[in-house]
């Protein structure tokens, strides 16, 4: 240890004074500025949207063992449905990663002592909190059921349901969002370290960076867009009714124009923990560094002109049709680019196949299933006839879940000694990532099958000849349910009785891992020095010798 | 900047996260210029809205702004960008430490503001009495009068949010002349005001293209 550990009152093999233990008390917790307590609370909020969206998953999926639907009827499928998509897409995959692991890591990454702004940081977090008790107020008063896309006339118009509160709910955290991107690219503008310039930053932080600018840029629009849904509501005129010579078709557009380029809200972060695990694990520098952050920042840009694929069956142009399925396929080179230098840097690595190894190998086989489906969804041929299918469910889900909640969980894993300054049990670990990876190929992979078959989504009931596949995958669910519960157990008992981790247990590089686990309240007791953050063929500065850490 | 880091520092001036003065005040002028664009989208939205109603049905367009008040609109407009003047000498004047002037500019910027609003309260309460007032009191008559309704929606939309920012303008600026009288802004931490001023910049920007927009297309 160094020499300047400031707590001389502790036992010398205690680490100096942690995050953590730098406060304590409830209320410390609730106005802390610092970015570390901030991700954590952020993580214990969006760990309670997902067991809340993956009730609502597990209810459809039991619906779904029957033909005419065993558990739910069709009004409470539809608000079942909406609640599901609603809390996964805002409340638990839009901040998942950046809110969590970004707030946590990208400072540190920097050699920063905090983010930019702070306070916005937290209230960026209160005001998620605002918006999830909107959401969960909806849901108290009985739902909504106009699906996770309030398209109109039947959300304005139509539904009887709680439209105005869960609208209200996302346009309040559309603003959390909006403030953590702005918080992100400011940071990563101006608190770099001296030495750490652009092209040395980690592919993480260029990943939160690409996606803060998507965030910043789209959530805006989002949010205006939901404010004339209750506008138009509360009114009974707008420019979405076609009575008065509006569009509905213009809702479509706007609402995609945020929510396309969400979906990359979803990825982008993904792709850059699995850019961190990846050459720590195949002990190689990543492949194609340049061509990594060219590919991430081409993702989010050209992300912004997609948005009309999820119309093709809405009665575009021709011409627009066109142009939205070419530029569809242009977005696939700079994703398949990524998928290649993964591949690449295993090659010749001494790969070894710890936790977050698996999580991000299974990131990479999942999400190249997902896009390639994308891929055929993209050609208009194609997307019409399985626009209304289970195809489309299992495309989204191959890239949202089997993709952004591997990634996430990976990242959970590989960062979590660093984190909680604790090891967790390594067999359970890989136990059920494996796990992970078959339960949600049984649940998604069928459902591929489905919507081939012509099964259309958002109904309670199905025709009696797909029951097998049905059945099939909510089996699947199950074992994926279970999967998920597993590492609440581990991870929970590693909080308290885990190994002490070290400073680096997994002899990586980036200036994370020079600093204490936990980190002090500063991020740094000494000034870190700026390595390559993917330099495995040299010795990492200061840090503990890599020992092939094991629980 | 006349004082040393440390001496900043110690009175609170310069936030943890940053090594000096400097790099907090292009930080936080940064995250002002980045919200800005999202502000851009924000209206955005609604500027698009305004594209495609107005394209699929520009008689009424045309007609709708017809209804709306011209002096009052363009006087607005002439207050709005007089106060950006004035804002705009109290961002250079705090580098002399000219309290009192800037203090007085702050107030008098702020008070534009407050007038703009009465007279924009001024323009709905006729509107009211002239049934326009869309979703509450609605009565046009002819083949457009559907189109003029939505010419009404988007105005009463886009003028009501952007004189929500104009109330936010007011009370911001406002707490700018408290914290000048106050000494605690001064030519060594200008970061405030300079970013207060930014955003009185876009309110104004804002108005520039609603004015033609709704005021001046019809006539």
């Amino acid at each position: 240890m160094n020499s300047t550990v400031i707590t001389p009152d502790f036992p010398e093999l205690t680490p100096p004074r942690d995050f953590y233990t730098h406060k304590s008390g409830l209320l410390s917790w609730l106005l802390t500025t610092d970015h570390k307590r901030i991700a954590i609370l952020y993580a214990i909020t969006i760990t309670l949207f997902f067991i809340m969206g993956g009730v609502a998953a597990a209810m459809i999926r039991i619906n779904l063992v029957e033909p005419q639907g065993a558990l739910l009827s069709a009004e409470t499928y539809n608000k079942t449905f909406t609640f599901h998509g609603v809390v996964m897409v805002w409340f638990f995959l839009i901040p998942s990663i950046p809110a969590t692991l970004g707030n946590f890591l990208l400072p540190i990454m920097i050699g920063a002592r905090d983010l930019a702004f702070p306070r916005l940081n937290l209230a960026s977090w209160y005001l998620f909190v605002i918006g999830g008790c909107f959401t969960i107020a909806c849901l108290l008063l009985g739902g909504v059921d106009t699906g996770w896309t309030f398209y109109t006339p039947f959300s304005t118009m139509f539904s009887n349901t709680n439209v105005i509160l869960v609208a209200v709910g996302v346009f309040v955290t559309g603003f959390s969002t909006i403030l953590t991107g702005l918080n992100f690219i400011v940071t990563t503008h101006k608190l770099r370290m001296p030495g750490m310039t652009w092209f040395k930053l980690p592919l993480f932080v260029w990943g939160m960076y690409a996606v803060s600018l998507v965030m910043v840029l789209a959530t805006p629009v989002l949010a205006m867009t939901l404010s004339l849904i209750g506008l138009e509501r509360i009114a009974h005129v707008g420019i979405f009714d076609p009575a008065l010579g509006g569009d509905p078709l213009l809702f479509q557009h706007m609402f995609w124009f945020y929510s396309h380029p969400a979906v990359y809200i979803m990825i982008l972060p993904a792709m850059g923990v699995v850019s961190e695990i990846i050459p720590c694990f195949a002990r190689r520098k990543i492949f194609g560094y340049k061509f990594m952050v060219y590919a991430l920042v081409g993702i989010s840009v050209i992300g912004f002109f997609v948005w009309g694929h999820h119309m093709f069956v809405a009665g575009m142009s021709a011409t627009a049709t066109l142009v939205f399925s070419i530029l569809s396929f242009i977005i696939a080179v700079p994703s398949a680019i990524k998928v290649f230098n993964w591949t690449a840097t295993l090659r010749r690595g001494r790969i070894s196949f710890e936790a977050p190894m698996l999580y991000a190998l299974g990131f990479v086989g999942l999400f190249m299933i997902g896009g390639m489906s994308g891929l055929m969804l993209a050609a208009p041929a194609l997307d019409i006839p399985l626009h209304a299918t289970y195809f489309v469910i299992a495309h989204f889900h191959y890239v949202m879940v089997g993709g952004t909640v591997m990634a996430y969980l990976g990242g959970i894993h590989y960062w979590w000694p660093k984190i909680t300054g604790r090891m967790y049990s390594e067999g359970w670990a890989r136990f059920a990532a494996i796990l992970m990876f078959f339960g949600f190929n049984f649940t998604f992979f069928p459902q591929y099958v489905l919507g081939y078959l012509g099964m259309p989504r958002r109904y309670h009931a199905y025709p009696p000849q797909f029951q097998t596949l049905n059945i099939l995958s909510s089996a699947g669910a199950s074992i994926l349910a279970l999967s998920y519960l597993i590492p609440v157990v581990y991870l929970g008992w590693s909080l308290f009785h885990g190994a002490r981790a070290g400073n680096n247990p997994w002899g990586a590089r980036g200036l994370e891992w020079q600093t204490t686990s936990p980190p002090p309240k500063g991020n740094f007791l000494e000034r870190p020095v700026v390595q390559n953050a993917y330099a495995y063929d040299e010795p990492a500065p200061g840090g503990e010798p890599a020992t092939g850490a094991t629980a | 900047m006349n004082s040393s880091t440390a001496d900043l520092r110690a009175r609170g001036l310069i936030a943890e996260q940053f090594d000096d003065a400097g790099q907090q005040h292009a930080t936080a002028q940064f995250g002002m210029w980045a919200f800005l664009a999202t502000e851009v989208l924000f209206f955005g939205v609604l500027f698009a809205g305004y594209a495609v109603c107005r394209a699929r049905d520009p008689e009424a367009f045309l007609l709708g702004s017809q209804h709306t008040e011209i002096i009052f609109g363009a006087v607005e407009a002439g207050i709005l960008l007089l106060s950006s003047a004035t804002v705009t000498f109290a961002v250079n004047l705090i580098k002399f430490d000219e309290r009192r002037v800037v203090t007085a500019l702050l107030t008098i910027t702020a008070l534009l503001g407050v007038i703009f609003l009465v007279l924009h309260g001024i323009e709905y309460s006729h509107e009211y009495d002239e049934h326009l007032m869309v979703g509450v009191d609605f009565a046009q008559h002819g083949p457009h009068a559907r189109g003029i309704e939505l010419f009404f929606f988007l105005y009463y939309a886009m003028t009501l949010y952007h004189s929500l920012h104009v109330l936010v303008g007011v009370c911001v600026l406002a707490t700018m002349g408290v914290l000048v009288w106050r000494r605690r802004i001064r030519s060594e931490y200008t970061t405030p005001l300079v970013l207060a001023g930014l955003y009185w910049h876009l309110v104004d920007i804002v108005w520039i293209f609603l004015f033609p927009l709704m005021y001046l297309i019809g006539r």
